[in-house]
């Protein structure tokens, strides 16, 4: 356990090298919020609510989905990708751990990172900007707490199986891309699933995208409460369970087929 | 006990070719064209304990293939593979423990973090302990000149301080094996120097064995007792490298720097009924011969050419191992 503490405290030094990448990120994400909150604003213009949700319940929910976000989303897709592109695979194929997962406390250390230095004080600042509403139930931050780590899971499961397949594709440059516009589309963060069309929203529950954005952001703006929000956190769960499955079958594939490029 | 133990060792790839033109680009997006190229062709050798071992070849023999598959990051295609008592691809996290890898293309350090970090990760990666950590680290380092790196990121240091960094860092878990896939390259004749008598000074003090591939001979010379050549995935030579150099040396070359140049053919004329060949290097106007294994040749040549020409000056020449192995090479397989 300790060479992976370590990992997630060597992710916080190289996000720490990286400054300017984190101060870039704070723009974009509060240009974002931005954009988003007047969108919503001009689409609810007067209606008291829409699906169910109000609108200060909706800036919340795109605030909340936003600083969520900074905490699961990860690049180690792409940072597998450029591994395996360049052969630095071998490396960590020589060392005594599991590749798979000393790349997911990668992600959880930059996550980590992110949710303290970034959703925090975010966090902070876009809530005395624009009107939200914050629970002051100290069970639903236990949950969303709870919710947010699993989409991390569910998250760092799908990145580890896009980044698997350059093994297979050599490079997966445009496959990673679909899978980010797919994920921010079908996982709730610039439409709430609610928003959906009834048909749209039965094929999306089979699908483990809405376990990343929707589920987490719900529950924090109090969309969800107590039985649904212990649904919504029992189906995240067994995709994260699910999901196990088809990582390692696809790296015990990658590594019987595994080239080094490069000499 | 040995270190390492190969039998049939065999890895092929798929070579894939793209036809020609538009419409073969078409077709090749339906079906491509492969044919399965050998890397490494059925070879068997035996590393023991504490031996330096030099892995020569061409680029592209398959002496890489042949590292990796040794430590358990490729797959053999077929063959058996026992590496300190295991096998490598089969139980590999216990594996890798007991073996230290330096690949000189590629770091193994994190690129943006100081050195010591690196070397902490590693250290709980290994488990080694703190007492264990200090006693051979402090020497480690201290050898290598490598205190004052310490606190600085990877991506700031000069090839010959990070690869002196990227030695250490194998090291910090005290291999009984340790593979050096080129680890001179590119590197200064200081550096390369430090790094010779380091690797010198573990092996006799731990016994490490040492699997090297480099292109630099002097580095088997200074190194390695033993030498195992590649050639197209074949083993061409295995043994002591005394021997190759018996083996292969072509005789000895003399050089002849005459007052007046003389016409090749007077030369011929001179050696008539020896087993020589003279060339003229137009250049420098010297006149060169080669002898075969036969000892007394040369000094039949000499006495034969001083007689009947002036001669300003003679020099005769031991093949180097580089001439050799070019020699080994040019030829292909013997």
């Amino acid at each position: 356990m300790g060479k992976y503490l370590e990992m997630i405290r060597i992710r916080f030094l190289m996000m720490l090298a990286y400054r300017t990448n984190y101060y870039t990120g704070i723009l974009i994400y509060s240009i974002n919020i931005g954009a988003y909150y007047f969108l919503w604003n001009a689409i609810y213009s007067g209606k008291s609510e829409i699906e169910g949700l109000s609108a200060v319940q909706m800036t919340t929910y795109v605030a909340v989905s936003w600083m969520a976000r900074a905490f699961y989303f990860n690049n180690i897709d792409r940072e597998m990708a450029m591994e395996i592109k360049e052969g630095k695979v071998a490396v960590e194929l020589i060392r005594p751990y599991s590749y798979m997962v000393m790349k997911t406390m990668q992600g959880l250390g930059e996550g980590i990172f992110r949710l303290f230095f970034f959703s925090l004080p975010g966090m902070v600042i876009v809530a005395l900007i624009f009107p939200m509403e914050f629970s002051g139930d100290a069970a639903t931050w236990g949950l969303f707490g709870l919710s947010i780590l699993l989409s991390f899971m569910i998250n760092t499961q799908l990145n580890l199986l896009t980044g698997i397949t350059t093994f297979f594709l050599y490079n997966n440059a445009g496959l990673i891309r679909a899978k980010r516009v797919i994920i921010e589309l079908l996982s709730g963060l610039l439409l709430p699933i609610s928003f959906f069309p009834l048909w749209a929203q039965d094929v999306m529950r089979f699908l483990p995208f809405q376990g990343i954005s929707y589920i987490p952001s719900m529950i924090f703006t109090e969309g969800f409460t107590g039985q649904e929000a212990l649904q919504g956190i029992f189906t995240q769960a067994v995709w994260v369970i699910l999901l196990v499955f088809p990582v390692r079958l696809l790296w015990i594939a990658a590594k019987k087929r595994l080239v080094i490029q490069g000499g | 006990m040995n270190a390492i133990e190969v039998k049939d060792l065999r890895k092929e790839f798929k070579a894939y070719s793209s036809r020609a033109g538009l419409k073969g680009a078409f077709r090749d997006l339906f079906t491509r064209n492969y044919k399965i190229v050998p890397a490494v062709n059925d070879i068997s050798f035996t590393v023991k304990q504490g031996e330096m071992v030099g892995y020569i070849g061409e680029n592209g023999a398959g002496k890489s293939t042949t590292i990796k598959m040794l430590t358990g990051i490729l797959t053999p295609t077929s063959g058996e593979i026992i590496v300190n008592g295991m096998d490598p691809h089969k139980e590999r996290e216990k594996f890798v423990r007991t073996v230290g890898v330096v690949f000189g293309q590629r770091s193994q350090l994190w690129w943006d973090i100081a050195v010591q970090e690196s070397f902490r990760l590693l250290k709980k990666v290994y488990k080694v302990s703190d007492a264990d950590y200090n006693s051979h680290m402090d020497h480690v380092i201290k050898t290598l000149d490598i205190e004052p790196l310490l606190d600085r990121p990877v991506r700031k240091l000069s090839l010959g301080q990070r690869m002196r960094c990227e030695l250490a860092a194998a090291l910090i878990h005290n291999p009984p094996l340790l593979f050096l896939d080129e680890p001179t390259i590119g590197l200064d004749v200081l550096v390369k120097l430090k790094i010779r008598d380091f690797l010198k000074e573990i092996n006799e003090k731990y016994n490490t064995t040492i699997l090297l591939t480099t292109h630099d001979l002097t580095d088997i010379e200074a190194l390695c007792e033993r030498v195992v050549m590649l050639d197209e995935g074949n083993i061409i030579y295995d043994g002591s490298l005394r021997r190759m150099k018996e083996k292969w040396a072509e005789g000895r070359e003399i050089q002849f720097e005459f007052l007046e140049s003389p016409e090749l053919a007077r030369l011929e004329a001179i050696t008539k009924g020896l087993p020589v060949k003279w060339e003229k290097d137009e250049k420098s106007q010297v006149f060169k011969t080669v002898t075969g294994d036969d000892d007394e040749l040369v000094s039949q040549i000499i006495a034969a050419t001083v007689a009947s020409l002036k001669v300003k000056d003679v020099k005769i020449n031991e093949p180097s191992t580089e001439e050799i192995v070019r020699n080994i090479y040019e030829r292909g397989m013997v």
